[in-house]
């Protein structure tokens, strides 16, 4: 991925190369509503990984053939911003994009009431503006946030963390040289109210009792990562006071 | 079995939040049920009256429903109707036979005399079919072609606010201003009067719709009524 080389050791003195602890996440900002012409949309910030997600829909479906009678489209474009990675990223759709768009609106469509909309597309626009290892789980991070600012039907919200290992320890939330010259990454995805996994990938060697660890230790991470989330969309009301309404019918 | 409630009246509540424990309480609106637990489903605030548990949306596209006062825009004219754009995922239709009370010779007549391209008229939804088809009518009063005055667009969840109960809040602009003003349910808003006055109300509803979640609306409105 270019950048700077490889390091001698990813664990010094029992901290990791940024200082932190092996559980512990990078500092996390998430918020909601900062996409002006978007039906919904979300900014999240995690360690040096920035990524935005906005939403549009549900409208009409376009092309055409990709309506279904009977619910609605989920469509997820990740894109990398060309200046996103120290080597610039050739701009437009990629084998590795696609993919994780793939994988991202398989990690989303459990979450979201589809059969509410019928017949249209809900369209979620992802964009790397600065990538630095865990994109895809703050992506989902992100994009769940901006479909619920767009006031779209959601049974849960989607929470996702990544963790790992490296230098025969496992850790959560890699960044990026822990990603690059680790052992393992595995990016996890649940919906905290019911803890059902909607996205669970692994990249290198680790045995079956390592992978349970980093799965329940994504888990926890989730819990939290999920209050920020929630947190998020609340401040975007409660920003000027105490929010209430007596609304009328 | 013990039940729970986990929200007050107006607490803004996000989607996959619990509200309720036990089968006493009944999910409505953007509210469901799973299991013996109630959840919200969208970002709202949430409505409890007695049994029920209600989720007031904050955000969210039109979805039509039938009896439905909106404004749609005049996008397509076809053999024997328009096609509508009533700001909703799904095409509307307005067939001649809906258009207006008197008969329509379509030999005789050109059918831009009633509506054109680009026209905007207030209508009802008469049916949505199977299809997701949405039928419209304007046959009758006070359905018609809006012509003149200014349209603008906000967000329907906010529609009820800028109404007003019993149509308070709309009464108060229209006193104050003099203006014309006829809301749709799918988010547009027409107003029609003198110019320096539609734009008073274009920046009132704007307003409303930015603070509509909030209380003491009515004072907030009426202050800024008096100051232009």
């Amino acid at each position: 991925m270019g950048g700077i080389g490889a390091p001698e050791k990813l664990i010094v003195k029992g901290k990791r190369l940024d200082g932190r602890a092996f559980d512990e996440l990078r500092p996390i900002q998430i918020k909601a509503g900062v996409v002006k012409n978007a039906d919904g949309s979300a900014i999240i910030v995690q360690g040096e990984t920035k990524i935005i997600a906005a939403v549009y829909g549900p409208r009409e479906v376009f092309p055409k053939h990709f309506q279904e009678a009977d619910r609605a489209h989920l469509n997820c474009v990740y894109d990398m911003a060309a200046f996103s990675t120290p080597e610039r990223a050739r701009p437009g759709p990629s084998r590795r994009s696609v993919e994780i768009s793939k994988v991202i609106r398989d990690a989303l469509a459990p979450a979201v009431f589809l059969e509410k909309y019928p017949k249209t597309a809900i369209d979620v626009y992802i964009e790397v503006t600065n990538a630095n290892a865990g994109t895809r789980v703050a992506a989902i991070c992100a994009a769940s946030v901006a479909l619920a600012d767009a006031g779209i039907e959601m049974r849960d919200l989607v929470t996702a963390v990544a963790s790992g290992k490296a230098d025969g320890q496992l850790l959560l939330d890699l960044f990026e040289l822990e990603d690059n010259y680790g052992e393992a990454d595995m990016p996890l995805a649940i919906m905290p109210q019911t803890g059902e996994i909607t996205l669970l990938q692994m990249d290198g060697e680790v045995s079956q009792d390592e992978a349970a660890k980093l799965i329940e230790m994504s888990m926890q991470a989730c819990q939290k990562i999920y209050e920020l989330q929630k947190k998020a969309l609340r401040e975007k009301y409660l920003a000027e006071g105490a929010a209430t309404g007596e609304a009328s019918e | 079995m013990a039940d729970k409630l986990f929200v007050k009246d107006h607490d803004v509540v996000i989607p996959g939040e619990e509200l309720a424990e036990g089968l006493d309480y009944l999910p409505a609106g953007k509210a469901f049920r799973d299991g013996d637990k109630i959840f919200a489903s969208t970002i709202g605030l949430a409505s409890v009256k007695g049994r029920v548990i209600k989720i007031i949306p904050l955000a969210g596209k039109y979805m039509p429903r039938r009896g439905d006062v909106v404004i749609g825009e005049v996008t397509g004219i076809g053999h024997s109707g328009w096609m509508l754009d009533v700001n909703s995922p799904y095409p509307a239709d307005l067939n001649i036979g809906e258009a207006s009370s008197e008969y329509i010779d379509l030999n005789k007549t050109d059918m831009t005399y009633y509506f054109d391209i680009g026209d905007y008229v207030l209508c009802e939804v008469i049916n949505i079919s199977e299809g997701k088809f949405i039928k419209l009518t304007a046959k009758y009063r006070p359905y018609r072609k809006l012509k003149g005055g200014n349209i603008i667009e906000v967000s329907p969840t906010k529609i009820p606010r800028i109404i007003g109960k019993a149509g308070s809040m709309i009464a108060l602009m229209k006193d104050a201003t003099g203006c014309e003003i006829t809301v749709g349910q799918n988010g547009l808003v027409w107003i029609s009067g003198q110019a320096d006055k539609q734009a008073v109300v274009a920046r009132v509803i704007k307003f409303i719709e930015r603070e509509a979640h909030k209380q003491g609306l009515t004072d907030k409105v009426k202050e800024m009524l008096r100051g232009k």
